[in-house]
């Protein structure tokens, strides 16, 4: 695979750049909205912050919170579609697509309406749990059979598997219709209207995930280049691999606890890491978080304008981000699929 | 079909189709009448339990009249468009798993399901107080023949192949699912469950218009797919087999797509987005009858139209009051069973 950084110096270099983009995108989120802010009012209100003013006021308590938030979902799903992509040793995998999404969507929706849960912390958990019951299945769909494991059969299985909890989560919102009102928005995925004591509770778990994922690098190189050869090194396979089930689950279950169904991010982003900086995980993994992060948090942005005066559910934006892409990656691949 | 090809055996390949006939007949015998059972049973359920042979008398013309309302126009349109609907969705989803050689190439799972739902949820959401909701089925169908139609031009290089077919529908159902999410997002209270609701799939409130604007769809493009029963056995077999033996590949899958979207978006509009059907029906279509598409088209017809009816006839009886969407109920049993089939599947 051709890649565009091929000496250590440059993927240092290439890394320093792509923390630019990232605080670059960073800024842009927190000062261009409905009401644009000057550069230098957002960083007074950092760090010279006025109640009185208006502006500041904006910055802390909504955009703030907002950016953080995309920021964190971002580079989580986008670890999340790498370690997914080298797990199924499949180009289109990503949460959305696989189901893990649309599982952690569905268990969140029924344990609201049925048994009333409300605080985040609950969300998380079943959040988690749903995630990792849509793994699984879409992982044992996938792998079982005549052939073994094949592409084709995962991408299947993921778009039956979240047919499923997409119809089953339809039936529990129109059977509860004052519910309904109130999940819609965060079901088409969303990064408004939360505040940073939202994301603290999960935080923890999801910086957990992400050094999990960079300390997994090296075992997902070997691991990628074959079974047997990894097997042959005297590594575990199946620890290795429900390690990275684990984090997978931890992350995409997390992100959809605070963000809802955001799709694509985890597709897109792994792509153009492998394609900067090669097949190196420890690489690809940070490449990934700061990529990740930077989309999601430019498509926050891009949201807020495209339909002005009213805002676009943030997944609706990432989806039509994605779709080309996954449809390019669909007609080059899938010769070798 | 087999007698063309095995020459030499040909008495015993005589045989062997003759058995097959005599057991495909018996399926179907079966099925008719279970479906007839499940029809005299769905219209005596619900809130007001019925005598079965007072809907018999009711149906054949000798009744007292007292049960008119309840069955002639609450029950009886809801029972025949489940069926309609159904029957529908099992045919569409058996070409389709033809076309695309695989399994779980139903048109739910490939987007054009999803294309039919945008189209009438922004129908419903945007157009529904200047235009007449006559159109809605139109705009259904519609949107399943666009998005199809862009699904096969995108997976289009130097022709199709099936494999090309599926990623690309289920990447643009992934996009016109969000689309759709959005429009129900930016919409009024009102609109909003309303277009939801059906999107679920449900065949609440169905009228004799509905029935009657459904009933060609099926009655015309169901006995067409059976045109094209040659060519799909041979297709399954794999594009360079098929190209030997002188199918025209993409003309024929041209041909067998057309009328499986039309169905589904046929199906679609009237009953909303059930899904599941496409995907089952056939699966036990093919448990049941073999691999012969002459068939696969009548059993899996009457499996989807069961299967509908069935999970309607429960889902508003089950919860009384309560009148929960078919569309929940099939993909609450669809799917677990559909996973089943799989994981059998595997161990033989």
């Amino acid at each position: 695979m051709t890649h565009l950084f091929r000496r250590t110096a440059y993927k240092w270099a290439g890394l320093a750049l792509t923390l630019l983009i990232f605080a670059a995108a960073f800024a842009a989120s927190l000062a261009f909205g409905q009401t644009q802010i000057k550069p230098g009012t957002v960083w007074e209100a950092l760090f010279r912050y006025d109640a009185s003013v208006q502006e500041h006021v904006i910055i802390t308590t909504s955009r703030l919170s907002r950016a953080l938030i995309a920021a964190v979902i971002g580079a989580s799903l986008a670890i999340a579609g790498a370690l997914l992509q080298a797990l199924t040793k499949n180009q289109l995998a990503s949460p959305s697509i696989f189901g893990i999404n649309s599982g952690a969507i569905f268990f969140i929706v029924a344990a609201a309406a049925f048994f009333s849960v409300s605080s985040l912390i609950q969300y998380m958990w079943i959040a988690f749990a749903g995630a990792a019951a849509a793994a699984l299945m879409v992982y044992a769909l996938g792998s079982t059979g005549r052939g073994g494991m094949s592409p084709m059969k995962f991408v299947l299985a993921g778009a039956a598997i979240s047919a499923l909890f997409v119809s089953l989560t339809q039936g529990v919102l129109v059977t509860s219709e004052q519910s309904l009102q109130s999940v819609l928005f965060w079901l088409a995925g969303s990064v408004a209207g939360r505040t940073v004591e939202m994301l603290l509770p999960i935080l923890p778990f999801m910086a957990g995930g992400w050094i999990a994922a960079f300390l997994l690098g090296h075992s997902v190189n070997i691991l990628t280049s074959g079974e047997e050869v990894a097997k042959g090194l005297g590594q575990k396979t199946l620890w290795v691999k429900t390690a990275m089930i684990a984090v997978i689950v931890l992350l995409a279950g997390g992100s959809v606890a605070v963000g809802g169904s955001i799709g694509f991010v985890g597709l897109v982003i792994p792509h153009i890491a492998r394609g900067l900086v090669g097949i190196d995980y420890r690489w690809i993994i940070p490449y990934c978080a700061l990529l990740g992060g930077s989309l999601l948090l430019l498509a926050d942005v891009a949201a807020r304008f495209v339909i002005m005066p009213q805002e676009m559910p943030i997944g609706v934006m990432t989806a039509l981000i994605g779709t080309p892409f996954f449809i390019y990656i669909a007609r080059r691949r899938s010769g070798r699929i | 079909m087999s007698n063309d090809i095995q020459h030499k055996h040909f008495t015993r390949s005589e045989m062997v189709s003759e058995l097959l006939r005599k057991k495909a007949l018996t399926v179907i015998f079966t099925l008719i009448l279970l479906s007839a059972i499940l029809f005299i049973a769905g219209l005596s359920a619900g809130s007001t339990v019925l005598n079965p042979l007072d809907v018999v008398k009711h149906l054949t013309g000798a009744g007292s009249g007292e049960h008119n309302f309840v069955i002639h126009t609450l029950r009886l349109p809801r029972m025949l468009l489940a069926m309609l609907a159904g029957a529908a969705l099992g045919v569409a989803g058996l070409i389709m798993q033809g076309v695309v050689r695989n399994p779980l190439g139903s048109p739910d799972i490939i987007g054009v399901t999803g294309g039919a739902s945008f189209a009438a949820v922004f129908f419903l959401t945007r157009l529904a107080g200047s235009v007449s909701i006559k159109w809605l089925p139109i705009a259904a169908i519609v949107g399943a023949a666009a998005v199809s139609a862009l699904i096969y031009a995108l997976a289009w290089r130097k022709g199709v192949t099936p494999v090309r077919l599926v990623l690309v529908g289920i990447g643009l159902s992934a996009c016109t699912g969000a689309l759709t999410t959005m429009m129900i997002v930016l919409n009024d209270e009102y609109s909003t469950t309303r277009a939801y609701l059906w999107m679920t799939g449900s065949v609440y409130g169905a009228k004799w218009s509905d029935v009657y604007s459904l009933l060609p769809w099926v009655a015309l493009l169901v006995p067409l797919s059976l045109l094209f029963a040659k060519s799909a056995n041979v297709l399954e077999t794999g594009d360079e087999t098929a190209a030997g033996l002188g199918v025209r590949i993409q003309l024929h899958r041209i041909g067998m797509l057309t009328i499986s979207v039309a169905l589904a978006g046929a199906a679609v509009a009237f009953a909303g987005g059930i899904g599941f059907v496409g995907l089952i029906a056939p699966h036990i279509a093919r448990k049941l009858v073999g691999r012969a598409f002459g068939y696969l088209v009548p059993v899996s017809a009457l499996i989807g139209s069961m299967m509908v009816a069935l999970a309607d006839v429960v889902a508003r009886t089950a919860f009384l009051p309560l009148d929960i969407p078919a569309g929940v109920f099939v993909s609450g049993i669809g799917a677990p069973f559909f996973i089943y089939l799989l994981y059998r599947s595997r161990h033989q």
